[in-house]
């Protein structure tokens, strides 16, 4: 019988605190997520240091389990991996500790993985994944569009300038009175509504493949603003429509370009903006026309936001490369993929 | 029993590897060259191989549980639930100031641990040798202005040693409000021991439910204290769900 590979993953970057067994980097036997949105709803936002409180109390009750469900004993497991980067310091620092102690404890070795290599390589669930491929990865963090030129092989190769999309969506959201995560539920008002405010789509033109939302963001305070002192009233779902609208604009405009200068077959949508609905269909539409031998995949909700499976999928690529960590491991808040070399 | 002890509740780290009450293994680090998540495992792996021991030999795990530093505590804290709850052993909390208050071994006066709090403030617990050995809690660890843990010192009129190494960096200020009635510890007594953190986690009772453990942080974040103004904690959906 051929020996199991089993990965014990930890993911606690943000505001989940996420166990998970994987086998052979293909399948989950168990993905545990304790996420703490009832906490962070009070402020309208991640507190960081509420995060890291909530990491402490969860983190080994979250292990037990996934041994559980997984039905696996340290005896059995191959290796440790964890989220060392990026993400809130506090926060990681729980996920690091704890993972390099059972590493140590249970005499495995620890293989430390990118948070970003997390959410793409979430897409290993769904199908093999066949290279050079491109991701699009957008989330309350990040926006960004990376190369897979090989297994773990990351270029960035267009990044955000200002802030990410999921962050300008918790950010207008505030303002049409959506109580934090607003995402989901802009989402569903942009389908009730129509495009009729026309917001600047930032960069759109422009030859590279960044993006900035920013101006958008502002765009969209300023006539909500405006309208309240001249007494008028928008209409909410229209608002949230023109807003997606720009949104998902640059994003799939930026993502054609980026397809027309790097050919692949597959395109994977990862983070957990990949769930919103106006952009999945935006997309798909646009790649149907420009580039129907495409294959675009785009994880099931449990795994584009943050979890600890898609770290364990990561980190199956990193275990055959050989990549470890000492007990020394850090956790490195501004951890970035690597940026294309110039042109 | 053999007995791991570790604190890293300030920038002193302390690591200590015990067999009942005989030391086998201690390292103390009071320069911060580098983060504690960086050293503290590290320190473990080398006194337990320097002991002669592998992890899976600890039959209790002692942790500073705070006040102190949040993140440094989150790190001990985290390193020591881990180890007890994945091997399956003991895990002890115990006071980080108690700890510090234990390295005054000879003395039958109170016992006045502090830590820098910030803002006027200290984390403050006062401690006391009984007879028979045990450290017997005064005062309970409480977090408020120095002013005021000085002025209840006082109101007890007794010799009062402090200790912690923010103690010393205060000692004008104490000595001004209580004058003759305040001794300090030396420098290198008033650090963090994790030999004497270990001694008293040995008589203690071990943690019941090891996964709910956390540090003592003895306040709140400033974002639950503006949050608990207009908002009532009661009938909340949990916090923190498994979805
Ligand atoms: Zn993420």
């Amino acid at each position: 019988m051929a020996e199991r590979e089993l990965i014990l993953a930890f993911e606690s970057s943000c505001d989940e605190t996420s166990v998970a067994v994987i086998e052979n980097g293909e399948t989950i036997l168990s993905n545990i997520i304790a996420t703490q949105i009832n906490s962070h709803k009070r402020f309208g936002g991640v507190v960081p240091e509420v995060a890291s409180r909530h990491h402490v109390e969860q983190i080994t009750e979250c292990i037990d389990l996934a041994m559980a469900e997984a039905e696996v004993t340290f005896d059995e497991l191959t290796a440790v991996a964890v989220t060392y980067g990026p993400g809130l310091v506090g926060s990681l620092l729980i996920g690091v500790t704890a993972a390099k102690v059972v590493a140590f404890a249970h005499h495995l070795p620890l293989i430390p993985v990118n948070h970003l290599a997390g959410h793409i390589y979430a897409a290993r669930f769904v199908k093999p994944l066949v290279y050079p491929l491109l991701a699009l990865v957008v989330s309350g963090g990040h926006t960004e569009l990376v190369t897979v030129s090989a297994p773990g092989e990351f270029a960035i190769i267009g990044d955000t300038r200002d802030d990410a999309a999921g962050e300008a969506y918790d950010k207008i959201g505030r303002v049409l009175g959506i109580s934090y995560p607003a995402g989901k539920q802009v989402d569903a008002m942009a389908h009730q509504g129509k495009d009729t405010f026309d917001f600047p789509r930032a960069m759109d033109q422009e030859d590279n493949l960044d993006f900035s939302f920013s101006g958008l963001k502002s765009a969209f305070i300023n006539t909500v603003h405006h309208a309240d002192q001249l007494g008028q009233t928008l209409d909410k779902n229209d608002l949230a429509a023109s807003f997606q609208a720009a949104v998902t604009d640059v994003l799939t405009h930026k993502t054609i370009k980026a397809l027309q200068q790097y050919p692949v077959q597959q395109l994977i949508v990862a983070g957990g903006v990949a769930a919103n609905q106006g952009l999945k269909e935006k997309l798909t539409a646009a790649l149907a026309e420009a580039f129907p031998n495409v294959d675009v995949i785009v994880p099931p909700l449990r795994l584009t936001g943050d979890n600890a499976a898609m770290i364990g999928a990561a980190a199956h690529i990193e275990l055959a490369k050989g990549h470890f960590a000492d007990a020394t491991l850090n956790a490195v808040p501004g951890l970035d993929l690597p940026q294309a070399s110039e042109a | 029993m053999k007995l791991l002890a570790l604190d890293t509740s300030e920038q002193a780290m302390s690591v200590a590897v015990m067999e009942d009450a005989t030391l086998l293994a201690e390292t103390t680090l009071n320069r911060r060259m580098k983060d504690h998540s960086e050293q503290l495992l590290p320190t473990i792996e080398s006194l337990l191989a320097a002991s002669g021991l592998g992890a899976d030999d600890i039959d209790r795990f002692v942790v500073a549980a705070g006040p102190g530093s949040y993140t440094g505590l989150r790190i001990a804290v985290t390193t020591a639930k881990t180890f007890a709850s994945t091997l399956h052993k003991e895990l002890v909390g115990v006071s980080s100031l108690a700890a510090l208050a234990a390295g005054e071994r000879h003395t039958s006066e109170l016992i006045v641990a502090l830590m820098d709090a910030r803002r006027g403030n200290v984390f403050a617990g006062g401690y006391q040798w009984t007879d028979d050995g045990r450290l017997k809690t005064v005062i309970a660890d409480r977090h408020l202005a120095l002013t005021e843990v000085l002025a209840q010192i006082a109101a007890l009129g007794q010799l009062t040693v402090f200790t912690g190494p923010d103690a010393l960096s205060m000692r004008e200020t104490i000595v001004e409000q209580l004058g003759s009635l305040a001794r300090f510890a030396d420098p290198v007594s008033a650090l963090p021991r994790a030999s004497r953190l270990g001694a008293l986690g040995r008589v203690a009772a071990p943690v019941a439910d090891i996964d709910a453990f956390v540090p003592r942080y003895l306040r709140l974040t400033e974002a639950e204290t503006t949050w608990l103004k207009t908002h009532q904690e009661t009938g909340h959906e949990p916090y923190v769900e498994k979805v």
